[in-house]
């Protein structure tokens, strides 16, 4: 500043995290001013309240769980609420009570059982029986079937819609803002006052705030809906998973969000961001798919709850079925925490070697490259 | 002081900017004149940083432009750029805020800035619904809500009406007056003619003509008069030393050698009849623009 007239401004530059938090503040702002957003979110809220009380009562049963206990197992299942007793003479005479379709699952005596006592059921063990008992018994299927129990297939189909919906709103929102950005040339004002990371950042930590919020209100709405119709016991059982399932999606969108971000900056006008958004959208949407068409197939399930973009659907899913050991969400959130960072860095890249090439398509070579 | 040296710039073998040097002196309003394609965009990009370049150097005060000096720039695209969706106000407080001012700061100063770009009435509307007109005043209180040091615009006149011209010419002026080097590019001659303290011309990709206005004007004066006279004109052909550039019945216009010829033809005209005005022509920018470009 040699020229004394030439400094009007010797204003401190905001630290990168005021920048940050400005522009995520913005995203933030202008999403909940937007009727769509408002009113497609209501929408979930009311869809997802109905499905869990159609859910819960559908789970419930009105008169509870019909089970035939023999008398060496009696004592198992006293104070138990929400089951339904009749009594058996014996395991032969339970197994029939079940093939006939009286009863949906015996309680049984059984000396090799570490508790005791052994469940037996017809093609699938009933989750919420499981849930009802104090310890978890061994259990026999008279005659295992590929098809899991209705409430297995509801919880896996809601915890992929919901990731499902989140991400791809949140997902193409971020994309979609960022095109805007670059269309309008908004974004050359904006990265002469801001690095490009922080309004990469900004962005980012805004829709995540917006999803997280919505996720959180899922939940709640879950906690709520399952109170309400008397649900106890499935909510003791859910209760965990669905923890779980936020601080997977947390990191899971974080991921996502990057990727985004960096796609849609490859491109400089709305009509062309499926161009190179298709691949991320497939990717969200195959967990979905998968939990619908393989929810019953341990092996597909366990390779999901690993693989970082269907964990946050996988591992809940597990942990709800009660065949994850209790170290595996841990692995599985360190494996989608490291690709986390590793796609951010990744998107960060992308994203400040695209955001000023206007015009056509940045190949993905030269968008690394920079 | 904004200095830029030798820039040269080629897309694919095609090369738009070749050494472009000139200057953009604090406290002045500097012209950035030429026809369409001339270079001129892609030469304020390269100053803004928001397009890199293929050699020479953007210097501030005598040393290279960084990106945090970039941060005490203003810029104006020539493709208008902000949020469509977002509130006239809230969108210059927004930048204002990411420029390091408080929300407070930030909200006095847009107000105040929008009010005096005649937009006050419409500070609570989205951007999407205000006129082009309209929208290219708030987009030029985006580029000054922080009192730039430096302000590159990219035609900040075009599409305004002359009453729209004169209030965003009183702001820039305004800006400069307080030691701001403001380089804006124009297709309108004659805003650019009133306002400008300096011009650069380019054409081609190359600066044909940069200096102060009347530097400009002095150096392609040539030593030419009008004359507008009853009768026919026709005779100032005859006297020795004059060139007729333009002839039309008792019009002419023409270039002499000396000011005695030019004393010497008026004297010609009296005598010969009536002479409604005899006067030296000052080239106009236009003038001068098309002798340079050529």
């Amino acid at each position: 500043m040699s020229t004394p007239t030439t400094s009007p401004t010797n204003r401190p530059a905001p630290s990168t995290a005021q920048s940050v938090w400005l522009v995520a503040e913005r995203e933030i702002g202008s999403k909940l001013r937007s009727k769509a957003f408002v009113i497609s979110t209501a929408i979930l809220f009311v869809i997802a309240l109905a499905g869990v009380i159609w859910g819960g009562f559908t789970a419930r049963d009105t008169s509870g769980i019909p089970v035939a206990v023999t008398p060496d197992a009696t004592s198992q299942v006293q104070g138990i609420e929400g089951i339904d007793i009749t009594d058996a003479a014996d395991r032969a005479a339970a197994e029939d009570l079940i093939r006939d379709g009286k009863v949906d699952a015996a309680i049984v005596g059984d000396s090799s059982s570490p508790i005791g006592y052994a469940l037996v059921a017809e093609s699938s063990a009933p989750t919420t029986l499981l849930l009802l008992l104090a310890k978890t018994p061994p259990v026999e299927l008279l005659e295992p079937d590929e098809t899991g129990g209705a409430l297995r297939y509801l919880v896996a189909i809601g915890f992929g819609a919901v990731f499902l919906l989140a991400a791809s709103l949140f997902g193409g929102t971020i994309a979609q803002s960022v095109v805007e950005e670059k269309q309008t040339r908004v974004v050359e004002i904006l990265i002469s006052a801001v690095p490009t990371r922080a309004l990469l950042a900004g962005k980012v930590i805004g829709n995540t705030i917006l999803a997280m919020a919505q996720i959180l209100g899922l939940a709640a709405i879950a906690v709520i809906g399952l109170s309400v119709t008397g649900q106890a016991a499935l909510l003791q059982g859910l209760g965990g998973p669905i923890a779980w399932f936020a601080v997977f999606f947390f990191f899971g969108f974080i991921l996502l969000a990057s990727l985004f971000a960096a796609a849609a900056a490859m491109v400089s006008r709305q009509e062309d961001i499926g161009s190179t958004t298709t691949p991320l959208t497939f990717l969200v949407m195959a967990p979905y798919f998968l939990v619908i068409f393989f929810n019953d197939n341990p092996l597909v399930v366990g390779i999901m709850s690993y693989v970082p973009f269907s964990a946050p659907v996988g591992m809940p899913l597990r942990l709800f079925l009660g065949d994850a050991q209790w170290w595996e969400p841990l692995l599985s959130l360190v494996i989608l925490i490291v690709t986390c960072v590793a796609a951010i860095l990744l998107g960060a890249k992308i994203y400040e070697n695209s955001l000023l090439r206007m015009g056509g398509r940045v190949k993905l070579a030269e968008a690394l490259r920079g | 002081m904004l200095r830029l040296t030798g820039i040269t710039k080629s897309y694919g073998g095609r090369r738009v900017l070749d050494d472009v040097s000139f200057d953009v002196a604090p406290g002045r309003l500097t012209g950035f004149v030429g026809g369409n394609g001339a270079g001129k965009t892609t030469t304020m990009r390269i100053v803004l940083g928001v397009l890199g370049k293929d050699s020479g150097g953007v210097d501030l005060d005598g040393a290279p432009v960084t990106s945090s000096d970039r941060r005490r720039f203003g810029y104006m695209p020539e493709e208008r750029g902000l949020y469509p969706k977002m509130k006239v106000l809230e969108h210059i407080v927004y930048l204002a805020r990411l420029h390091g001012f408080s929300k407070t700061e930030a909200t006095k100063r847009a107000q105040d800035l929008l009010e005096r770009l005649g937009l006050g009435e419409r500070l609570g509307d989205n951007v999407e619904t205000l006129s082009l007109g309209n929208q290219q005043r708030a987009q030029i209180a985006a580029a000054l809500v922080h009192d730039p040091e430096v302000l590159i615009l990219d035609e900040p006149f075009s599409g305004l009406d002359p009453l729209a011209v004169d209030v965003v010419a009183s702001v820039l002026q305004a800006r400069a007056a307080e030691g701001s080097a403001v380089l804006f590019s124009s297709h309108q001659l004659d805003v650019v003619e009133r306002l400008c303290d300096d011009l650069v011309i380019i054409a081609g990709g190359t600066i044909r003509a940069a200096g102060t206005r009347e530097e400009l004007r002095a150096r392609h004066t040539e030593k030419r008069y009008e004359l507008v006279s009853g009768g026919d004109a026709g005779w100032v052909r005859e006297v020795p030393g004059v060139t007729v550039v333009e002839f039309d019945g008792g019009y002419a216009v023409f270039d002499v050698d000396t000011e005695e010829t030019a004393q010497t033809v008026l004297r010609g005209a009296v005598q010969r009849g009536d002479v409604t005005s005899f006067a030296p022509q000052h080239p106009t920018l236009a003038q001068i623009f098309k002798e340079v470009i050529q």
